[in-house]
Protein backbone atom coordinates (compact mmCIF):
# COMPACT_ATOMS: atom_id res chain seq x y z
CA UNK A 1 0.00 0.00 0.00
CA UNK A 2 1.51 3.95 -1.18
CA UNK A 3 1.43 5.85 1.70
CA UNK A 4 0.48 9.74 1.18
CA UNK A 5 4.00 11.13 1.16
CA UNK A 6 5.67 8.21 -0.90
CA UNK A 7 5.93 8.65 -4.83
CA UNK A 8 3.08 7.16 -6.99
CA UNK A 9 4.03 6.07 -10.06
CA UNK A 10 2.70 7.22 -12.64
CA UNK A 11 0.60 5.36 -15.20
CA UNK A 12 1.23 5.37 -19.17
CA UNK A 13 -0.83 7.25 -22.08
CA UNK A 14 -1.67 6.16 -25.13
CA UNK A 15 -0.57 5.79 -27.76
CA UNK A 16 1.89 3.02 -26.83
CA UNK A 17 3.31 -0.72 -27.86
CA UNK A 18 3.85 -3.39 -26.04
CA UNK A 19 4.88 -6.94 -26.10
CA UNK A 20 2.20 -9.18 -24.41
CA UNK A 21 3.53 -12.05 -22.61
CA UNK A 22 3.07 -14.32 -25.58
CA UNK A 23 5.14 -12.31 -27.89
CA UNK A 24 2.51 -10.42 -29.86
CA UNK A 25 3.25 -7.03 -30.46
CA UNK A 26 0.05 -4.77 -29.43
CA UNK A 27 -1.03 -1.16 -29.97
CA UNK A 28 -2.69 0.62 -26.91
CA UNK A 29 -4.62 3.49 -28.59
CA UNK A 30 -7.25 5.65 -28.08
CA UNK A 31 -10.67 5.22 -29.51
CA UNK A 32 -12.99 7.27 -31.10
CA UNK A 33 -16.55 6.81 -32.70
CA UNK A 34 -15.10 6.20 -36.08
CA UNK A 35 -13.08 2.82 -34.34
CA UNK A 36 -16.98 1.85 -33.99
CA UNK A 37 -17.69 -1.00 -36.77
CA UNK A 38 -13.79 -2.75 -35.31
CA UNK A 39 -15.04 -3.22 -31.90
CA UNK A 40 -18.42 -4.05 -32.77
CA UNK A 41 -16.46 -7.17 -34.53
CA UNK A 42 -14.30 -7.81 -31.44
CA UNK A 43 -17.83 -8.34 -29.60
CA UNK A 44 -19.88 -10.41 -31.88
CA UNK A 45 -17.39 -12.79 -31.36
CA UNK A 46 -16.87 -12.48 -27.85
CA UNK A 47 -17.43 -15.68 -25.74
CA UNK A 48 -20.58 -15.26 -23.80
CA UNK A 49 -19.06 -17.29 -21.03
CA UNK A 50 -17.31 -13.99 -20.48
CA UNK A 51 -20.21 -11.58 -20.17
CA UNK A 52 -20.30 -10.10 -17.01
CA UNK A 53 -23.12 -8.44 -14.86
CA UNK A 54 -25.14 -8.48 -18.38
CA UNK A 55 -22.19 -6.98 -20.35
CA UNK A 56 -20.98 -7.30 -23.31
CA UNK A 57 -25.07 -7.47 -25.02
CA UNK A 58 -24.77 -10.15 -27.26
CA UNK A 59 -26.35 -9.26 -30.59
CA UNK A 60 -24.86 -7.13 -32.70
CA UNK A 61 -27.77 -4.47 -33.03
CA UNK A 62 -27.56 -4.04 -29.30
CA UNK A 63 -23.86 -4.16 -29.35
CA UNK A 64 -23.77 -1.70 -31.61
CA UNK A 65 -25.88 0.84 -29.97
CA UNK A 66 -24.68 -0.02 -26.39
CA UNK A 67 -20.84 0.80 -28.19
CA UNK A 68 -22.30 4.31 -29.45
CA UNK A 69 -22.85 5.42 -26.19
CA UNK A 70 -19.76 4.09 -24.50
CA UNK A 71 -17.63 6.41 -27.25
CA UNK A 72 -19.66 9.24 -27.30
CA UNK A 73 -19.39 9.74 -23.55
CA UNK A 74 -16.52 7.80 -22.43
CA UNK A 75 -12.73 7.57 -22.58
CA UNK A 76 -12.11 4.10 -24.32
CA UNK A 77 -8.69 2.96 -24.85
CA UNK A 78 -8.41 0.05 -27.75
CA UNK A 79 -5.97 -2.83 -27.93
CA UNK A 80 -4.82 -4.14 -31.29
CA UNK A 81 -3.19 -6.68 -33.00
CA UNK A 82 -2.13 -7.53 -36.30
CA UNK A 83 -4.89 -5.03 -37.22
CA UNK A 84 -8.07 -6.08 -35.25
CA UNK A 85 -9.66 -5.27 -31.70
CA UNK A 86 -8.50 -7.49 -29.39
CA UNK A 87 -9.12 -5.68 -26.28
CA UNK A 88 -11.00 -2.87 -25.00
CA UNK A 89 -11.29 -0.72 -21.52
CA UNK A 90 -13.55 2.24 -20.81
CA UNK A 91 -14.46 5.16 -18.37
CA UNK A 92 -17.91 6.20 -18.02
CA UNK A 93 -18.54 9.01 -16.23
CA UNK A 94 -21.44 9.08 -13.40
CA UNK A 95 -23.89 11.57 -11.96
CA UNK A 96 -21.53 12.27 -9.34
CA UNK A 97 -17.93 13.18 -11.10
CA UNK A 98 -16.59 9.84 -10.84
CA UNK A 99 -16.11 7.45 -13.63
CA UNK A 100 -17.18 3.38 -13.84
CA UNK A 101 -14.08 1.15 -15.63
CA UNK A 102 -14.69 -1.82 -17.35
CA UNK A 103 -12.31 -3.91 -19.73
CA UNK A 104 -12.72 -6.52 -21.88
CA UNK A 105 -10.23 -8.81 -23.73
CA UNK A 106 -10.93 -11.46 -26.39
CA UNK A 107 -10.28 -14.41 -25.06
CA UNK A 108 -7.54 -16.04 -27.41
CA UNK A 109 -5.65 -12.74 -25.80
CA UNK A 110 -5.88 -13.33 -22.09
CA UNK A 111 -3.55 -14.47 -19.93
CA UNK A 112 -1.27 -12.58 -21.61
CA UNK A 113 -0.98 -9.33 -19.97
CA UNK A 114 -2.91 -7.16 -22.10
CA UNK A 115 -5.72 -6.46 -19.11
CA UNK A 116 -2.80 -5.12 -17.52
CA UNK A 117 -1.26 -3.00 -20.00
CA UNK A 118 -4.91 -1.84 -21.29
CA UNK A 119 -5.94 -0.53 -17.34
CA UNK A 120 -2.46 1.36 -17.47
CA UNK A 121 -2.76 2.85 -20.03
CA UNK A 122 -6.63 3.84 -19.57
CA UNK A 123 -6.09 5.19 -16.70
CA UNK A 124 -3.06 7.34 -18.03
CA UNK A 125 -5.56 8.26 -20.56
CA UNK A 126 -7.93 9.07 -17.75
CA UNK A 127 -5.23 11.05 -15.47
CA UNK A 128 -4.51 13.19 -19.09
CA UNK A 129 -8.19 14.10 -19.19
CA UNK A 130 -8.43 14.88 -15.48
CA UNK A 131 -10.12 11.57 -14.36
CA UNK A 132 -9.93 11.72 -10.85
CA UNK A 133 -12.68 9.24 -9.01
CA UNK A 134 -12.24 6.06 -10.27
CA UNK A 135 -14.53 3.08 -9.92
CA UNK A 136 -15.71 -0.54 -10.70
CA UNK A 137 -18.02 -3.14 -10.02
CA UNK A 138 -16.54 -6.67 -10.22
CA UNK A 139 -18.69 -10.23 -9.49
CA UNK A 140 -16.82 -11.38 -6.47
CA UNK A 141 -15.40 -14.98 -7.32
CA UNK A 142 -13.52 -13.24 -9.93
CA UNK A 143 -10.04 -13.20 -8.49
CA UNK A 144 -7.84 -13.20 -11.53
CA UNK A 145 -9.74 -9.29 -11.90
CA UNK A 146 -9.45 -8.44 -8.38
CA UNK A 147 -5.84 -9.44 -8.28
CA UNK A 148 -5.33 -7.12 -11.71
CA UNK A 149 -7.43 -4.16 -9.63
CA UNK A 150 -5.68 -4.72 -6.63
CA UNK A 151 -2.73 -4.27 -8.13
CA UNK A 152 -2.50 -0.90 -9.72
CA UNK A 153 -3.86 0.66 -6.03
CA UNK A 154 -8.00 -0.47 -6.12
CA UNK A 155 -9.54 -1.21 -2.93
CA UNK A 156 -12.79 -2.86 -1.68
CA UNK A 157 -15.46 -0.43 -0.75
CA UNK A 158 -18.59 -2.47 -0.87
CA UNK A 159 -18.33 -6.15 -0.42
CA UNK A 160 -21.70 -6.83 0.47
CA UNK A 161 -23.34 -8.08 -2.28
CA UNK A 162 -22.56 -10.44 -5.09
CA UNK A 163 -21.37 -7.60 -7.21
CA UNK A 164 -17.93 -6.07 -5.38
CA UNK A 165 -17.73 -2.06 -5.56
CA UNK A 166 -13.79 -0.85 -5.28
CA UNK A 167 -12.27 2.34 -6.04
CA UNK A 168 -8.96 4.33 -7.09
CA UNK A 169 -8.27 7.85 -6.67
CA UNK A 170 -6.07 9.27 -9.84
CA UNK A 171 -5.95 13.05 -8.55
CA UNK A 172 -2.35 12.67 -6.90
CA UNK A 173 -0.93 10.51 -9.81
CA UNK A 174 1.23 11.84 -12.83
CA UNK A 175 1.65 10.67 -16.26
CA UNK A 176 4.42 8.96 -17.90
CA UNK B 1 -51.97 -17.08 -10.95
CA UNK B 2 -51.93 -14.80 -7.65
CA UNK B 3 -47.99 -12.65 -7.83
CA UNK B 4 -47.17 -10.41 -4.84
CA UNK B 5 -44.78 -7.96 -6.34
CA UNK B 6 -42.17 -6.07 -4.08
CA UNK B 7 -42.05 -2.50 -4.28
CA UNK B 8 -40.07 0.58 -3.25
CA UNK B 9 -39.98 4.21 -4.59
CA UNK B 10 -36.74 3.62 -7.36
CA UNK B 11 -37.26 4.07 -10.89
CA UNK B 12 -36.47 0.07 -10.94
CA UNK B 13 -39.78 -0.37 -8.98
CA UNK B 14 -41.60 1.70 -10.80
CA UNK B 15 -40.74 -0.17 -14.09
CA UNK B 16 -41.04 -3.66 -12.45
CA UNK B 17 -44.52 -2.12 -11.80
CA UNK B 18 -45.49 -1.36 -15.12
CA UNK B 19 -44.07 -4.46 -16.20
CA UNK B 20 -46.24 -6.74 -13.81
CA UNK B 21 -49.77 -4.62 -14.70
CA UNK B 22 -49.12 -5.41 -18.14
CA UNK B 23 -48.19 -8.77 -17.93
CA UNK B 24 -51.19 -9.45 -14.99
CA UNK B 25 -53.75 -8.09 -16.81
CA UNK B 26 -53.13 -9.97 -20.41
CA UNK B 27 -53.08 -12.91 -18.28
CA UNK B 28 -55.73 -12.36 -15.80
CA UNK B 29 -53.45 -12.67 -13.06
CA UNK B 30 -54.39 -11.36 -9.13
CA UNK B 31 -51.85 -8.71 -8.04
CA UNK B 32 -50.80 -7.98 -4.18
CA UNK B 33 -48.45 -5.48 -4.37
CA UNK B 34 -46.18 -5.36 -1.13
CA UNK B 35 -44.97 -1.76 -0.75
CA UNK B 36 -42.08 -0.91 1.18
CA UNK B 37 -39.56 1.96 1.67
CA UNK B 38 -35.41 1.77 1.74
CA UNK B 39 -32.78 4.24 2.93
CA UNK B 40 -34.84 7.80 2.84
CA UNK B 41 -37.97 6.83 1.20
CA UNK B 42 -41.58 6.67 2.85
CA UNK B 43 -44.00 3.83 2.88
CA UNK B 44 -46.98 6.35 2.70
CA UNK B 45 -45.26 7.57 -0.68
CA UNK B 46 -44.99 4.42 -2.02
CA UNK B 47 -48.10 3.33 -1.17
CA UNK B 48 -49.75 6.26 -2.63
CA UNK B 49 -47.77 6.08 -6.13
CA UNK B 50 -48.63 2.52 -6.54
CA UNK B 51 -52.96 3.08 -5.38
CA UNK B 52 -53.24 5.76 -7.77
CA UNK B 53 -51.58 3.80 -10.89
CA UNK B 54 -53.53 0.99 -10.24
CA UNK B 55 -56.62 2.33 -9.55
CA UNK B 56 -58.62 2.13 -12.69
CA UNK B 57 -55.98 -0.97 -14.24
CA UNK B 58 -58.73 -3.65 -14.45
CA UNK B 59 -57.69 -6.61 -12.69
CA UNK B 60 -58.24 -7.60 -9.21
CA UNK B 61 -55.59 -5.91 -6.94
CA UNK B 62 -54.54 -5.33 -3.64
CA UNK B 63 -51.96 -3.64 -1.40
CA UNK B 64 -49.83 -5.10 1.55
CA UNK B 65 -47.72 -2.28 3.51
CA UNK B 66 -44.35 -4.09 4.61
CA UNK B 67 -43.17 -1.37 7.39
CA UNK B 68 -40.02 -3.39 9.29
CA UNK B 69 -36.16 -2.91 9.59
CA UNK B 70 -35.62 -5.29 7.02
CA UNK B 71 -37.71 -5.74 4.23
CA UNK B 72 -36.73 -8.02 2.16
CA UNK B 73 -36.81 -10.64 4.77
CA UNK B 74 -40.50 -9.92 5.76
CA UNK B 75 -41.13 -9.64 1.93
CA UNK B 76 -39.96 -13.43 2.00
CA UNK B 77 -42.32 -14.10 5.21
CA UNK B 78 -45.04 -12.28 3.42
CA UNK B 79 -44.79 -14.25 -0.02
CA UNK B 80 -44.44 -17.55 2.14
CA UNK B 81 -46.97 -17.18 4.60
CA UNK B 82 -50.22 -16.04 2.19
CA UNK B 83 -51.44 -17.78 -1.06
CA UNK B 84 -48.60 -16.62 -3.81
CA UNK B 85 -47.61 -18.27 -6.78
CA UNK B 86 -45.25 -16.22 -7.57
CA UNK B 87 -42.67 -13.83 -6.03
CA UNK B 88 -41.84 -10.54 -8.79
CA UNK B 89 -39.30 -8.04 -7.69
CA UNK B 90 -37.01 -5.52 -9.54
CA UNK B 91 -34.28 -7.27 -11.39
CA UNK B 92 -31.47 -4.46 -10.73
CA UNK B 93 -30.51 -1.18 -12.19
CA UNK B 94 -28.00 -0.25 -14.63
CA UNK B 95 -24.46 1.18 -14.28
CA UNK B 96 -23.39 4.28 -16.70
CA UNK B 97 -21.24 1.35 -18.04
CA UNK B 98 -24.80 -0.57 -18.89
CA UNK B 99 -24.14 -3.22 -15.92
CA UNK B 100 -26.32 -4.96 -13.88
CA UNK B 101 -26.43 -4.21 -10.51
CA UNK B 102 -28.79 -5.99 -8.26
CA UNK B 103 -30.15 -4.36 -4.72
CA UNK B 104 -29.43 -6.61 -1.64
CA UNK B 105 -33.15 -6.62 -1.49
CA UNK B 106 -33.03 -8.79 -4.98
CA UNK B 107 -30.47 -10.84 -3.64
CA UNK B 108 -31.90 -11.74 -0.57
CA UNK B 109 -35.24 -12.35 -2.26
CA UNK B 110 -33.18 -14.64 -4.70
CA UNK B 111 -31.07 -16.50 -2.14
CA UNK B 112 -34.21 -17.02 0.99
CA UNK B 113 -37.50 -16.96 -1.20
CA UNK B 114 -38.76 -20.59 -1.28
CA UNK B 115 -41.08 -19.70 -3.48
CA UNK B 116 -40.54 -18.70 -7.11
CA UNK B 117 -39.08 -15.46 -7.76
CA UNK B 118 -39.29 -13.64 -10.95
CA UNK B 119 -37.35 -11.17 -11.58
CA UNK B 120 -38.58 -7.91 -13.32
CA UNK B 121 -36.23 -6.60 -16.49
Amino acid sequence: MTGADESVEPFPRPPRTVDDDDGRIVELVSADIDDLESIVAMYAAFDPADRAQGIPPSEPPKIRSWLSDLLAKGLNVLAIHDGEVVGHAVLMPDADDGWELAIFVTQRYQGAGIGTALLETLLGYGVENDVESVWLTVERWNRPAIALYESVGFESTDAESFEMGMALDLSSIEVE
Amino acid sequence: MHVLLGVEGSEESRRALENTVDRATEAGDELTVAVFALRDQSVDAVEEYVRERLADVPLTWSIERVESDHPASSLVELAEAGPYEQLAIGGGQQSPMGKIELGTTTEFVLLNARVSVRLER
